[in-house]
């Protein structure tokens, strides 16, 4: 379970999160919603533990523990995978050579023994292929040379090789055609589980229609100003933030 | 704080002690006494039982290289070499007799290898793959040689210089000193005159060598410096691969290490050799580590002749080394690959020459440096083209990586062209690695120091790949590990 109590962040001094309560229960998703600039990525940055995004105030737990001073990768291994907004490309590395250290990286982490090299490769093939990528990206350099699309895709790779056990999507749809958004919601709804959650951090309503959220929260001035059930996504395509951001801040 | 600061501290904060080769063998030495004079050049001559003529060789390098000055015009700095403060040759006393069967090497010695993980055994060294036969060079002797007779049934030669000199004098005679001149620089005068064990390779017409080649370099003893020379010739159609490795214990005073290498490529014949440099760097104030002053030179003699370097070099407190290519032949190829990493308070001024003389020869260079810490690097490359060198290329490429910024980056690429017609091409980048990358990866569960190292060995990719397959593991790890401040 994910429990963040009355979160204050700064970027570069300046604070950006202003009190943001939220609680994501195991086997839910959540939607997040927002003007741009309101704090989303900030949010999805200060959970994931990125530097230069200080929490000043206000705690979070996960699983029973707070993670404000754990480092990304301890986050990473404690399960919480962030699905980037601008995907980073790394070049000369293999995708495949970089899927296996990250999982073999959290693996050790948990105290596990590495996945053999083969059993790895086969399940490589197989995620890859359910989400409609070609082998040939595998061999590619990390995002190098990939379409906006493909970098998405790569990012819910990654995800399902990593199974995490909270997943931030951070605006993962943008820039998707209707395709390559159902691949990439199937991809997030093949991990629902009684035990896993989602954050879906989104502009559109148009993913919540594949990826249906228990709750969707409008994010701005660097709080929840509002939360309800999934309708609340219809309405606010319907109305616009201004009529939600307005009545609480 | 940043990422990437604080990378640049966690890697500034690496420690001479990580250095994992950095122990000595405790053994008995039956050393020359220490310094430098006409003597000790007649006794290391002596000690190896040499033939007049070269020992005349010796006293007259030594002669010119009294009156040599130092090269001045590399961009490193450190305090006026004293020549007299070091033994110039040392050899472990149980192996007076030269170099014995395997089953005789001294313990101490296969224990010491053991610990280096190259173990003198004749052994495959991953099962499926080709085997590699290695010289094992401590101080100034070959202490083994593996696969010795294996070699022998296909015709190439592999021994320690003194018993070339035995085995095929007419041979050594004809080629020492023929592309590296005796008095080419002060450095490789100074090897000239006192070199002792490195090795010798001769691989005949139409051979392709059934193995990979390697010579291990370890200097142990306190105050001497290593001198070694090798000699590789590819004659006609044949082709070798060669590796050259080098580790030292960790010592307070700077070691000197002065060699030269000598290439010759026949017509037809192809000769790869990489090396993977990782001589003790000193600590991280830049005390201690070793002087890699070395020379190295190739020459595609005959037409269609081919010479590939490839370096990977990590250690040493200053590293000062241009491998070369002479291209003589028409249709040859020169190639240099290198990778250069740079920490602490170590200085590296490395490149290369491309020498082009022979028409529609073509060279190409890929430098990737890397510079960490407030270490200073230094690329140097010449290219070189002679009027008569119709039809001749170059194209270079040089990547310069820099982690903190403390350090420093220099790309020195000079060309000389005297043919129109040449087409000589340079491109240039300076990166550091960026704090989305590192946070991208830690994200994904990669921890902060295997995060550089998977953005570094990415950034050498091209360079790693040149490698034989047998080295190209070990090196990954290798840079991973001369940039991390954990692993030792
Ligand atoms: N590195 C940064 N330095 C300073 N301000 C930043 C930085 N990153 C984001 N911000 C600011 O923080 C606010 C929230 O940005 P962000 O979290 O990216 O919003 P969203 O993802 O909701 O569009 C914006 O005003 C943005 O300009
Ligand atoms: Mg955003």
């Amino acid at each position: 379970m994910l429990e963040i109590k009355d979160l204050h962040a700064t970027v570069g001094g300046t604070e950006i999160l202003k009190g943001l309560h939220l609680v994501v229960e195991p086997g839910e998703v959540h939607a997040i919603m927002g003007p741009n600039g309101s704090g989303k990525s900030t949010l999805s940055y200060v959970l994931a533990g990125r530097e230069g995004y200080d929490v000043t105030g206000g705690r979070i737990i996960y699983n029973g523990e707070d993670l404000t001073n754990l480092e990304p990768e301890e986050r990473a291994a404690k399960g919480i995978f962030l699905a980037f907004q601008y995907p980073v490309e790394i070049p000369g590395v293999p995708n495949s050579t970089f899927l296996n250290e990250a999982l073999n990286a959290v693996r050790r982490y948990r105290g596990e023994e590495e996945m053999d090299k083969i059993e790895f490769i086969k399940m490589l093939r197989a995620k890859t292929k359910e989400l409609s990528m070609s082998d040939e990206m595998l061999k590619r350099a990390v995002n190098v040379g990939f379409s906006g699309g493909e970098k998405k895709r790569n990012e819910v790779l990654q995800m399902a090789i990593l199974e995490p056990t909270l997943a931030i999507l951070d605006e993962t749809d943008s820039g998707l055609d209707i395709d390559a958004l159902k691949i990439v919601a199937d991809g997030v709804n093949a991990l629902r589980s009684p035990e896993r959650s989602s954050l879906v951090i989104t502009h559109y309503q148009r993913l919540l229609d594949y990826i249906v959220p228990d709750k969707v929260h409008i994010l701005a001035k660097g709080r929840i100003q509002h939360t309800g059930g999934k309708e609340l996504a219809h309405e606010l395509e319907a109305k616009g933030y201004a009529d939600f951001v307005g009545e609480a801040a | 704080m940043p990422a990437t600061a604080e990378t640049a501290d966690q890697v500034q904060s690496i420690e001479g002690e990580k250095y994992k080769y950095g122990f000595i063998t405790e053994i008995e030495s039956d050393m020359a006494p220490k310094g430098l004079s006409e003597d000790i050049v007649r006794f290391i001559s002596a000690k190896k039982n040499e033939p007049e003529w070269l020992l005349d060789w010796r006293l007259k390098a030594y002669r010119r290289w009294l009156e040599m000055p130092e090269p001045k015009w590399a961009k490193v700095d450190f305090p006026p070499i004293d020549y007299q403060q070091y033994h110039y040759y040392s050899a472990p006393k149980s192996q007076e007799d030269g170099p014995q069967s395997l089953e005789d090497v001294d313990p101490e010695l296969l224990a010491t290898y053991e610990k280096l993980g190259i173990p003198i055994r004749e052994q495959e060294m991953l099962a499926g793959v080709q085997n590699v036969a290695v010289d094992y060079v401590f101080d100034s002797v070959s202490v083994a040689t593996t696969f010795k007779k294996k070699l022998e049934a296909a015709g190439v030669i592999f021994c320690p210089i003194s018993e070339a000199l035995e085995r095929c004098p007419d041979l050594v005679r004809k080629y020492l000193g023929t592309v590296v001149p005796m008095a080419d620089n002060k450095h490789s005068c100074l090897n000239s005159a006192v070199f002792t064990d490195g090795s010798f390779v001769y691989i005949p017409p139409g051979v392709k060598c059934p193995m990979e080649l390697s010579t291990y370099f370890r200097i142990n003893e306190q105050n001497t410096g290593q001198f070694e020379r090798t000699l590789i010739i590819a004659d006609k159609g044949s082709y070798v691969s060669y590796l050259e490795g080098c580790t030292a214990p960790m010592r307070d005073e700077n070691q000197l290490h002065a060699a030269v290498v000598e290439l010759i490529a026949l017509d037809d014949a192809e000769i790869k050799y990489s090396t993977v440099q990782n001589w003790y760097p000193g600590d991280a104030d830049g005390k201690g580590g070793i002087y890699n002053f070395v020379t190295k030179r190739g020459a595609c003699r005959g037409k269609n002749s081919k010479i590939s370097w490839t370096q990977v070099e990590t250690g040493s407190a200053i590293t000062w080394k241009y491998p070369s290519c002479i291209l003589q032949g028409d249709n040859s190829v020169g190639e240099f690959y290198s990778i250069a990493i740079t920490n602490n308070a170590q200085q590296a001024d490395t490149g290369t020459k491309m020498i082009h003389i022979g028409k529609n020869t073509t060279s190409r260079i890929i430098s990737k440096g890397i510079s960490a810490g407030k270490s200073d690097q230094t690329y140097r490359g010449l290219v070189k083209i002679s009027a008569k060198a119709e039809g001749a290329r170059n194209y270079t490429q040089c990547d310069s990586l820099l982690i903190g910024d403390k350090c420093g980056a220099h790309t020195v690429p000079y060309i000389e062209s005297r043919n129109k017609a040449a087409i000589v091409e340079h491109e240039a980048t300076t990166s550091t690695i960026s704090e989305d990358q590192l946070f991208y990866l830690r994200q994904r569960g990669i921890p902060q120091e295997a995060a550089v190292a998977l953005v570094v060995n990415g950034f050498c990719r091209e360079v790693l790949q040149q490698l034989p397959m047998e080295f190209a593991v070990e090196a990954q790890k290798l840079v991973g590990i001369s940039l991390e401040g954990s692993v030792g």
